[in-house]
């Protein structure tokens, strides 16, 4: 579980990024956050693993505090998140098992680590995460020969290596075509089901939100100005979210052509 | 068509830097007491010398390879042990990796001073220091080895992709594991590619090391040189222009295929 209290985060150049947030989400949802460009999407997202520090109230996940965690602690915790970004953050040299290896690094001491001493489990994990999002043929390509779809893959198997209870996704499809963005969120959604983990999405598409997920929250000017589910997320609140309703508009723009 | 609307409608401005630039010359020139006709009295003392240079004592090689050799090594072991340096304080030497500004700034000082040290000043100081002879060379190569690549390395640390950097943070990657699974794979090839751009420049350099007495071909360059035998100076350039034109070529070539 994954709560916000009175969370604001105002960055250094005065800049409100978050105003006041109060989120409760629970285990196994899987929550879209959309909103403008702007809006304070990453930065709630970046905000539970404390990528950003915030600067007022406090983030708990699974009842320990993100927000006072010493070093040590956040790693611990950390090491319970899983992250994928729009830009696949992979070391694009490293072959695709080292990338998805690395999920483990939390787990391991320094020395270890660097002179790549891993467990035979964390092999088999490795392998099992590739079958999982079909890519185990390629465990040892590099991971700049990939498709951008594929890439985007291998960083959600270094999340199921992680064994992260919640996963963070900040953008996962916005550099993707159409159809390989449904495709990772139905991988997302096949891991929300069947592995029961928690999923929090930053996606610019109203549409692909209402299909895939089960709670939308949207976001204005660092605040929450809708919590609901798909259903619920009508033209009205599209308007109150974006100015305009944009679904509507684009069911007139395909009846005009 | 009025001159102002050519490409040279500022031509007074190109007059000018044409003039600030003749000031300079001969305004350093005369304080120097620069005085070109000497180059062209002396004319005839550089015919001699170019024409005994044309001779090259070819039988003198088998007295030069050894020297030669031995400057080679200098440079492969000089350049290992700068390079083994360099690596730990170019890390050191970035915010990506230390997150910490004083820690980089106190280690990006103290690369700076070693860089302003000219290579043969630093080897004339460890001649009086540690003695004449191929280890003080090597100390050489090293140190300035040392100075450069750590400063190339930093770099292009600045210049890398910030996600898997991200990425590692995110899963609770420590900082010596985020430098060695993040930073570390993405710098490998460029790391390899300045060790031989260092070897490069190492060789030339090392070639007149034995100068000041650091060993290597530089010293026997010296001698004859001392001793007016022109012929032995020019097989030795020869030789030397002949191996360098190899490393180069060699790697370039390797640095190439790492790229």
């Amino acid at each position: 579980m994954i709560s916000f209290e009175h969370v604001s985060k105002t960055y250094p150049n005065g800049v409100k990024g978050l105003k006041d947030i109060n989120l409760t989400i629970g285990d196994g949802e899987f929550v879209s956050i959309i909103g403008l460009s702007g809006a304070g999407k990453s930065t709630l997202l970046r905000a539970v693993n404390r990528l950003i520090d915030i600067t007022e109230g406090e983030i708990t996940v699974n009842g320990v505090s993100v927000t006072k965690a010493g070093k040590k602690q956040l790693r611990e915790i950390r090491r319970h998140i899983g992250m994928i970004s729009q830009n696949f953050n992979l070391v694009k040299r490293s072959t695709v098992q080292k990338n998805v290896l690395s999920g483990r690094l939390g787990y391991y001491s320094t020395i270890k680590s660097i002179l790549g001493l891993f467990s035979k489990e964390d092999y088999e994990r490795t392998r099992e995460a590739l079958e999982s999002v079909g890519l185990l043929d390629r465990l040892h390509t590099r991971s700049d020969e990939l498709s951008g779809g594929q890439q985007q893959r291998v960083s959600i198997a270094r999340t199921l290596v992680q064994q992260a209870d919640v996963i963070l996704a900040d953008e996962p499809v916005a550099s993707l075509d159409p159809i390989t963005s449904r495709k990772i969120l139905s991988d997302l959604q096949k891991i929300n089901r069947e592995m029961g983990k928690t999923i929090l999405v930053n996606i610019h598409s109203v549409e692909m939100a209402k299909a895939f997920s089960t709670r939308i929250i949207a976001m204005k000017s660092g605040e929450v100005v809708f919590d609901g589910t798909p259903e619920e997320l009508d033209g009205e609140a599209l308007t109150r979210i974006y100015g305009r309703n944009i679904l509507e508009e684009k069911e007139e723009e395909a009846d005009e052509t | 068509m009025k001159l102002k609307d050519t490409i040279h409608y500022n031509w007074y401005k190109h007059l000018f830097v044409v003039f600030l630039l003749l000031v300079c010359v001969l305004g350093s020139a005369a304080l120097t007491e620069a005085d070109f006709s000497e180059v062209f009295e002396n004319a005839d003392q550089i015919g001699i010398f170019m024409g005994r240079l044309a001779h090259p004592d070819f039988s003198y090689i088998p007295d030069i390879l050894d020297p030669m050799v031995k400057t080679l090594k200098m440079s492969v072991v000089g350049t290992v042990i700068g390079v083994l340096f360099a690596v730990p304080f170019a890390f050191l030497a970035t915010t990506t990796v230390t997150r910490n500004p004083v820690v980089t700034g106190i280690i990006r000082f103290f690369l700076d001073i070693i860089r302003t040290i000219p290579n043969l000043l630093l080897a004339a100081l460890l001649v009086a220091v540690i003695g004449i002879g191929e280890a003080t060379g090597v100390l050489t190569i090293a140190v300035f080895t040392f100075g450069m690549v750590s400063q190339l390395i930093y770099e292009s640390i600045e210049t890398i992709d910030y996600g898997p950097i991200e990425a590692a943070e995110s899963v609770g990657a420590n900082k010596v594991q985020i430098a060695v699974w993040a930073v570390a794979p993405q710098i490998l090839a460029q790391i390899a590619s300045y060790t031989f751009y260092a070897f490069e420049v190492n060789v030339r350099a090392s070639t007149v090391l034995g100068y000041v007495g650091a060993g290597g071909i530089g010293v026997v360059l010296n001698s004859s040189l001392a001793l007016l035998k022109y012929e032995r100076v020019s097989i030795i350039i020869l030789t030397i222009l002949v191996v360098v034109a190899i490393v180069d070529t060699l790697s370039e070539m390797i640095r190439r295929r790492l790229a």
